[in-house]
Order: structure tokens, then C-alpha cells, then sequence
């Protein structure tokens, strides 16, 4: 087991060196430049210019740059935003639990509808509710995230005004962070009107952003159910006279839920994708919409170390499905 | 002891309900996040909003809802006759906030405001550079060109500062109203400095302004509290609470839910609903922008004014503007400045549109093709460069002339777009930092400033003389004769074809009242009151 884990670490370095390489070329490759970008519609003089490039060490060849990028990253030092001024780690440790808490709340939201709707249209295949659910769970697989989530706020929060439009949590609510996350800080300081705010801000961009694993799940649940449904051990089970739900709920579910586990762990870099948008329309201060301002201001130093934190956790959680993955199924060590 | 305790409980209760029916807040919905607090630093209008306009006050100020300068620190000043040595009288017994992260030992003086510019061009400041924050550019400062008319920063005494400059320049003065200029504490900077923390002068700001700084966090929410020492008098409001919201659609929808009180930037698209509303009210004014397109003057036949005229009048601007601006309109410009600021030549009328002449000329001028460029960037004084291209590019096809659009991104665009070389007619415009019209005038149209923003790489001895004339008189009066003769000979020059200024709006609730659209596109809550 400790082998295959190693094998698994040592597999990821050459996909981290790859990440550092398109982190940083991605920045340079977009057109425009962060002094032009800062100075505004002012516009810098020539020779400003280059002075200002030499500053930010822009003037020196590009592999050169890349390598000063690697060493500083290598020793944990990953820069300091350019139009901020304050250290990238500490805005990312700042701004990391907002995503995490979304998205929990996300996968929350399409786990407990995307599985059930999943095995029910299993057993019910190709009734009405099988066809409606999975040409549901396509819409929402292909919904366009900033569309659905004003749509869903002009109608929930704007005409029937039964949610906050955006934001974390009401403003009357002012405490200094613990832990980053909202519904925990407000429970460790026992308030538990501010937990319900926090709990109300988070519904409708947890919907948005949980919609299209939503369908992922559903649609995962489904087929895996579809195929143990088929088993022999099933078909022994029901000739056994075990009613349908034990058979269905128990033996055949078991078996169903390891690849929609894999599917699960895999819908993170969905969540981090999706984050950018639902971030950005529901005023929710994470990473994603970090990101998209940093891309806005040709931050070069926000953006190729924050894909860089953001690569690492995605690797970080597929190598953790990789390895519970091993544990469920021993045949997986082998390979 | 129950008793006791529910009578605790009670006592409680009914304190932090009082203080929460007692309390005024006023929150703002944001349209970003600051870079940071210090207003020297930064260059963004949302930057500033939550820096200067809040936290900071400055020798002079500009006058609320308009763009006259009038007393700010400074209660008067002297210009000497040469326009050379500015005097500045400081306002006595002005206090810098007391907040729990620092305590003021002594009021406002002339080291603070020595010390404010100094740190912004002196390399041997230890706040001039990384020591405070890397990388520091100081943009607005060297971008208003105030390394070359400063020659100095006196202290004569405590109340007492003396400024003098390398050449008279009359925008000066309205320079030191902008948010680059705000005065700091050197008092504040000097204990930051002894303890190492030189960092958090950028994000604990301490000023003199009408609000003092409570807490950021980082892109959701600011705070902010009266400051009870603003030497202008408290504000109405005790609170004011920045709500970061850069959706434009779910911060007028925030608006409309009472989440927030104000709102800047809605959707053209929203203004029908939002005017439908009885809850809000939509305030708006003509900003002190205008949209633009240079012709390249040095470039045959380009560089013939009656080619510039034709290809103007062959633009049938009116359906240009309709379509570009929709519900959100703006008004057409006729001069370079926008009517609400000084010296605006009402004499002066922009090309009608008559493509039968256009054509005439055109064809005598062998102007069959030309490049016209547009970028992908929203920008207050043109919401859509592409739609605006497609649309003068047909209205040119009309009179014989074939346009080929080009395209770049954003910061790329100006950079192409500002060499002397560059060929055809260049989309762009102007957002005005100082409501001076030199600031229009020479930065867009000096001959200094070709190859940096004079699109046009126009270079006209007459206009040229009138507008470094009337930066060199301090007298108002005769700067407007001046800057209306300039208008003049840029009409007849023609170096480019002038779009539109754009309305500004703010949606605000019926509550508020004190609220003012600014021209020069800031958001001040100094005077705003909320009813209950």
C-alpha cells in the first residue's frame, strides 16, 4: 500500500512542473501587460515604462523569469500580488475557506438530490420520470452558470424575496474570523441568528454551483445503478424473496456507489472552475473571483501562483480519491 | 438569583437593541475591491471611493457635486504674482482618527503635509519604495506630471506650507484636490515605521476624513464609523458599510431588496425597471468624460483637415449614439469638455451629418480605404468600441470609403494605438481626473503628448499656444478666454470626431437623502443622511 502511495506522489511532480510551466505562460501569453494594465487610462510614458518594467524585473528573459519564479515558489514563497502589495499566501489563506464552504455546501446540495433521483431513475427505467429526470440533469449539465444564478435571484431574491441576493452573511453581523468558515464562526460565538444568515447566503449560490455536478451525480448513480441492477447477486438476492427496496437499498447501492465516490472526488475541479462565476455574481469574496480580478489587472504574481495553490489542492484531493479508491478495491493496488 | 439573571438577560438585551435602533448605517454597494487603502498607491475609481473620499481629506477639496476647487486643510492660500510659490494656511486644531490600532499625540501639521509628498517622489524616503511595499509606481503622481512642476514642499511653520514650482501651472491647484494628494499622518507612519509594520499604513489607513477605517474583510465587506473628531463636524450617519458587489445586475437587485442603500454603475439594460421603481431613486448627471476617435493627423490623406471634416460628417452620430447607449443615453459632444465643466465653448457646434458633402471631399481626397480600431473593454464614454466600429464603418461605406476594423485587447490596444505611426481612425476617450480643463486639453491634445495619449500625434501651433498659455495664468477669468479660443481651432482642425459625454448613474433609496452624483465619478458620503 505504501508503495502504491509513493507511486501516486511520484507520479505528481511531473504534473506539478507542467502546471508551474502553464501557470506562468498563461498569464504572459494573454495580451497586455501589468504596468499598462495598473496605470489606467493615463497611459505611461516610454521611457516610464521601461523603467517600470525593470522594477518588476519584466525586462529580463523570460526563462530567467521562470526560473526566479520556480526558486522563489520551491522555498514556499509565492510572491507578492502586484497591485495589492500584500503577500498572495496570505490574501489565499484569507479567501480559501469562502470557496471551500460554497462548494461543500454545493456537493451537499448534489449528493442529497443527485443520488436518489439517480437510483429511482434506475429502478424506474424508462418510465416518465426516468426520461424527464435525465433530460433534466442534461439542461443542467450544459446551464450556463452566470444565467442561472441571476436568474435564480431576480426570481428568489428580487420577486418572492425569500433569500439574500449576495453577499456571506448579513452586514449587521460583524465578528473577527476563526476558522474562515461562516456557519462554523458563527456557531463558536453562539450566535445563532448569524448562522441562520450564513445558512440563507449560501443557498442559492450553493444550488448554482452544485447544478451541474448535480446532473454529473444523477447521471453517474444512474448508469452504475443500471449496470448492478444486472448482476447475479441482484437477480439472487430478489429470487431469494428479499423485497425490492432491501435489494435495491442494500445490496445493489453498495456496489453502485464506488465509481459516483470516484465520480465525486473528480467533480472538485468542477466546483473550483464553477466557483469563478458563481463567486463573481453572488459577491462571494473566495478565490475564484480572486482569480478573475487578478486576470483583469494582468496580476502575473496573483495568477500563476494562485493556479499553482488551486492545482495543488485539486491534485492533493484526487491523489486522496486515488488512495481511498485503493483501499475499497484492492485490485486497483495491483495496476 | 433567577431574577437577578433575568433581569441581566433583559438589561442586556434591550442595551444591544438600543444601540442597534440608535445606530445610522448607510451601506454602499461596491462595485470592487480596493487595491488597498492608500490613496497615493492606487489608481482605481473604486480604490479611491473607499480611501480619499472616506478616510483621507486633502489641502483643497472640490466642491460636492461639482468640479470648483474650495477649502479643504488649507482654510485659504496666496499665489505669488509670478505663480510660482504657493502658500497654504493650514485649518488649526484638525485631529487624525483615534482608532483601537492608533491613538494621534498631536493635531495636524505641516510635517504631515511635507511629508505626504515627499514620500511620493523622494527615492530617499523610506516610504518611497520596497520598504514599505514592492514595487510602488506612484502612478497618478508622475501620470499628472507633478515630478516636473515641483520644485519643492516647505515647512514654514506648523500651520504654514510652502509649495513651489519649476514653471507657473495653473491646473496645479486642482491637482492638490485629487485623491493622490490626500494627506496623511506622519505621525501614524513614523509608529509603523519604529515597529516594523510599515505595511499596514496601506491597509489600517488613518486620516482626517469625515469616516474612520474599522475593518476590511478581504473582497466582501468594508466598515467604516463616523469620525467624531472630522473637523468639518460629525457626520449624520454612524456607520457606513462598503458591500463589495461587482455584479451589476445583483447589486441593483440589492439595492431593490434594501441590502443596500446606494448603488453605483446599473446595467443600461436595468434603468427601465429601476425608474419603475418606487423604492429607489435614479440619479444621474452628464460625466465628465467624452468618447473620441483620433484621426492619425501626420498620415496623408489624413492630415488634411477638410478629409478629418468629411469623414465626420459622413458618421450619422445621432443613430450612433441611440444605438450605443440605449436607455442610458448621453449627450452628444460638441467640444472636447463636457458642458458641466468651466470654460465649455457654447459657440461651438460639431459636424452636422451630410454624407452627400462627405462624399465629394472624400472622393476629391482619393479616400477609399481606411483602418478604424476598436478594443474589447467597456468604458464609461463607449459601452461597445466593436458596435460602434461595425456602425461608422457601414455609415463610411455609404460615402465611398471602406473601413477595416481592427482589433486588440485592452492594454495592448492603447499601446498600438498611441504610436506616432499608427495609421487610421482610433476609438477611445477620456475620464477627467481634476474637472481643470488642461486636464483635457494638453493631456489629450498636447504636442508633448504625442507617443503617450495624444492619439491623434496631432501638433497644431495655434491651439497649442493657447492651452500652455492658459496653464501658465493663474487668473480664471482669462484661462476660459483661452481654453473657448482652443475650442475653436480644434473644431476647425478636426483631429478628431467627437462621440459623446455618457450619463453617470446612481441608484439610491428614497430614504437617503444629502447623496450627490460627483462629475468627476467619485462616491463621497460626507452629508448623506438616512430616515428610518
Amino acid at each position: 500500500m505504501l508503495k502504491y502511495i509513493l507511486h501516486r506522489i511520484a507520479l505528481l511532480i511531473p504534473t506539478l512542473v507542467g502546471i508551474t510551466i502553464c501557470a506562468f505562460a498563461f498569464v504572459r501569453l494573454l495580451p497586455g501587460d501589468p504596468i499598462l494594465a495598473m496605470a489606467g487610462e493615463h497611459g505611461v510614458a516610454p521611457a516610464r515604462y521601461e523603467e517600470l518594467k525593470e522594477q518588476f524585473g519584466y525586462n529580463l528573459p523570460i526563462w530567467q523569469q521562470y526560473a526566479r519564479y520556480v526558486g522563489e515558489v520551491a522555498t514556499g514563497d509565492f510572491g507578492v500580488s502586484i497591485s495589492s502589495k500584500r503577500p498572495v499566501m496570505e490574501e489565499f489563506k484569507i479567501l480559501f475557506p469562502a470557496t471551500m464552504e460554497l462548494s461543500f455546501f454545493a456537493m451537499i446540495f448534489a449528493m442529497v438530490l443527485g443520488i436518489p433521483a439517480g437510483i429511482f431513475a434506475a429502478v424506474k427505467r424508462g418510465s416518465w420520470f426516468d426520461q424527464s429526470l435525465m433530460g433534466t440533469a442534461l439542461v443542467g449539465y450544459s446551464m450556463p452558470i452566470f444565467w442561472w444564478g441571476l436568474l435564480l435571484i431576480i426570481f428568489f431574491s428580487g420577486y418572492l424575496g425569500w433569500t439574500p441576493v449576495s453577499g456571506r452573511i448579513g452586514l449587521q453581523f460583524f465578528f473577527k474570523p476563526i476558522t474562515g468558515f461562516m456557519t462554523i464562526d458563527t456557531l463558536l460565538y453562539g450566535k445563532w441568528d448569524a448562522f441562520r444568515s450564513a445558512l440563507s447566503h449560501l443557498v442559492l449560490p450553493a444550488i448554482v454551483l452544485g447544478t451541474i455536478p448535480l446532473a454529473v451525480i444523477a447521471r453517474q448513480t444512474r448508469s452504475a445503478m443500471l449496470e448492478v441492477l444486472g448482476e447475479d447477486y441482484v437477480r439472487t438476492a430478489r429470487a431469494k424473496g428479499l423485497s425490492p427496496s432491501r435489494v435495491v437499498g442494500l445490496h445493489a447501492l453498495r456496489n453502485a456507489l464506488i465509481p459516483v465516490v470516484t465520480t465525486i472526488g473528480l467533480q472538485i475541479g468542477t466546483l473550483l472552475a464553477g466557483a469563478i462565476l458563481t463567486e463573481t455574481i453572488f459577491a462571494w469574496p473566495g478565490i475564484g473571483k480572486w482569480m478573475v480580478d487578478s486576470i483583469f489587472k494582468r496580476d502575473y504574481v496573483v495568477v500563476q501562483s494562485g493556479l499553482l495553490l488551486i492545482a495543488l489542492i485539486v491534485m492533493a484531493v484526487n491523489l486522496i480519491v486515488d488512495v481511498l479508491y485503493a483501499v475499497i478495491n484492492p485490485r486497483i493496488r495491483a495496476a | 438569583m433567577k431574577k437577578k439573571l433575568a433581569f441581566a438577560a433583559a438589561l442586556l438585551a434591550a442595551s444591544v437593541l438600543g444601540g442597534m435602533a440608535n445606530a445610522k448605517t448607510l451601506v454602499y454597494c461596491s462595485e470592487a475591491s480596493p487595491a488597498n487603502f492608500d490613496p497615493g498607491t492606487t489608481t482605481g475609481g473604486n480604490d479611491f471611493d473607499a480611501s480619499s473620499r472616506t478616510v483621507y481629506s486633502r489641502l483643497v477639496e472640490f466642491k460636492h457635486g461639482g468640479t470648483e476647487v474650495e477649502p479643504g486643510l488649507a482654510d485659504k492660500w496666496e499665489i505669488s504674482d509670478d505663480g510660482l510659490v504657493y502658500t497654504f494656511h493650514l485649518h488649526p486644531g484638525v485631529k487624525f482618527q483615534t482608532t483601537d490600532f492608533f491613538k494621534p499625540t498631536r493635531d495636524l501639521n505641516a510635517d504631515d503635509v511635507v511629508f505626504s509628498f515627499d514620500r511620493q517622489f523622494n527615492k530617499a524616503n523610506p516610504w518611497n519604495g520596497d520598504k514599505y511595499l514592492p514595487n510602488l509606481t506612484w502612478d497618478y503622481y508622475t501620470g499628472m506630471d507633478m515630478p516636473k512642476y515641483v520644485a519643492k514642499w516647505e515647512k514654514v511653520d506648523d500651520l504654514t506650507v510652502k509649495l513651489t514650482l519649476t514653471e507657473p501651472n495653473a491646473p496645479m491647484l486642482a491637482n492638490l484636490g485629487m485623491d493622490f494628494a490626500s494627506i496623511v499622518s506622519k505621525e501614524y507612519a513614523d509608529q509603523l515605521e519604529k515597529s516594523g509594520k510599515m505595511a499596514d499604513f496601506s491597509t489600517k489607513p488613518i486620516g482626517t476624513g469625515p469616516f474612520q477605517f474599522v475593518d476590511y474583510q478581504l473582497d466582501s465587506v468594508i466598515r467604516y464609523a463616523a469620525n467624531p473628531d472630522y473637523f468639518k463636524g460629525k457626520e449624520k450617519i454612524d456607520d457606513l458599510v462598503f458591500a463589495i458587489t461587482p455584479d451589476a445586475t445583483a447589486r441593483i437587485q440589492k439595492v431593490l431588496a434594501g441590502e443596500c442603500d446606494i448603488a453605483p454603475y446599473p446595467n443600461p439594460a436595468d434603468i427601465g425597471t429601476i425608474k419603475a421603481n418606487q423604492d429607489v431613486t435614479l440619479m444621474d448627471q452628464a460625466g465628465l468624460n467624452i468618447g473620441y476617435m483620433s484621426y492619425n493627423t501626420t498620415i496623408p490623406p489624413l492630415d488634411k483637415p477638410e478629409v478629418r471634416h468629411a469623414l465626420n460628417q459622413a458618421i450619422d452620430r445621432e443613430s450612433l449614439i441611440k444605438s450605443l447607449f440605449q436607455d442610458a443615453g448621453a449627450t452628444p459632444a460638441e467640444n472636447l469638455i463636457p458642458p458641466t465643466m468651466w470654460s465649455w465653448n457654447k459657440d461651438v457646434k460639431s459636424d452636422a451629418y451630410d454624407p452627400e458633402a462627405a462624399k465629394k471631399v472624400l472622393a476629391a481626397a482619393g479616400l477609399t480605404e481606411i483602418q478604424l480600431w476598436a478594443s474589447d473593454r467597456v468604458r464609461p464614454y463607449n459601452p461597445n468600441f466593436q458596435r460602434a466600429a461595425e456602425l461608422i464603418q457601414a455609415d463610411w461605406a455609404k460615402v465611398g470609403v471602406k473601413a477595416e476594423i481592427v482589433n486588440y485587447e485592452w492594454t495592448k490596444y492603447r499601446s498600438e494605438g498611441k504610436k506616432k505611426d499608427r495609421p487610421g481612425a482610433f476609438q477611445i476617450g477620456w475620464t477627467g481626473d481634476n474637472g481643470d480643463p488642461d486636464n483635457f486639453f494638453a493631456t489629450l491634445f498636447a504636442c508633448s503628448a504625442i507617443g503617450v495619449s495624444n492619439y491623434s500625434s496631432w501638433c497644431d501651433k495655434d491651439f497649442e499656444d493657447l492651452i500652455q498659455k492658459a496653464k501658465k495664468t493663474s487668473d480664471q477669468a482669462e484661462r476660459t478666454k483661452l481654453y473657448e479660443q482652443a475650442q475653436v481651432v480644434f473644431q476647425k482642425q478636426a483631429p478628431a470626431f467627437l462621440l459623446a459625454h455618457s450619463q453617470v448613474y446612481a441608484v439610491v433609496r428614497k430614504n437617503v437623502s444629502g447623496f450627490m452624483m460627483d462629475p468627476l465619478g467619485i462616491h463621497r458620503f460626507d452629508g448623506v443622511d438616512k430616515a428610518e
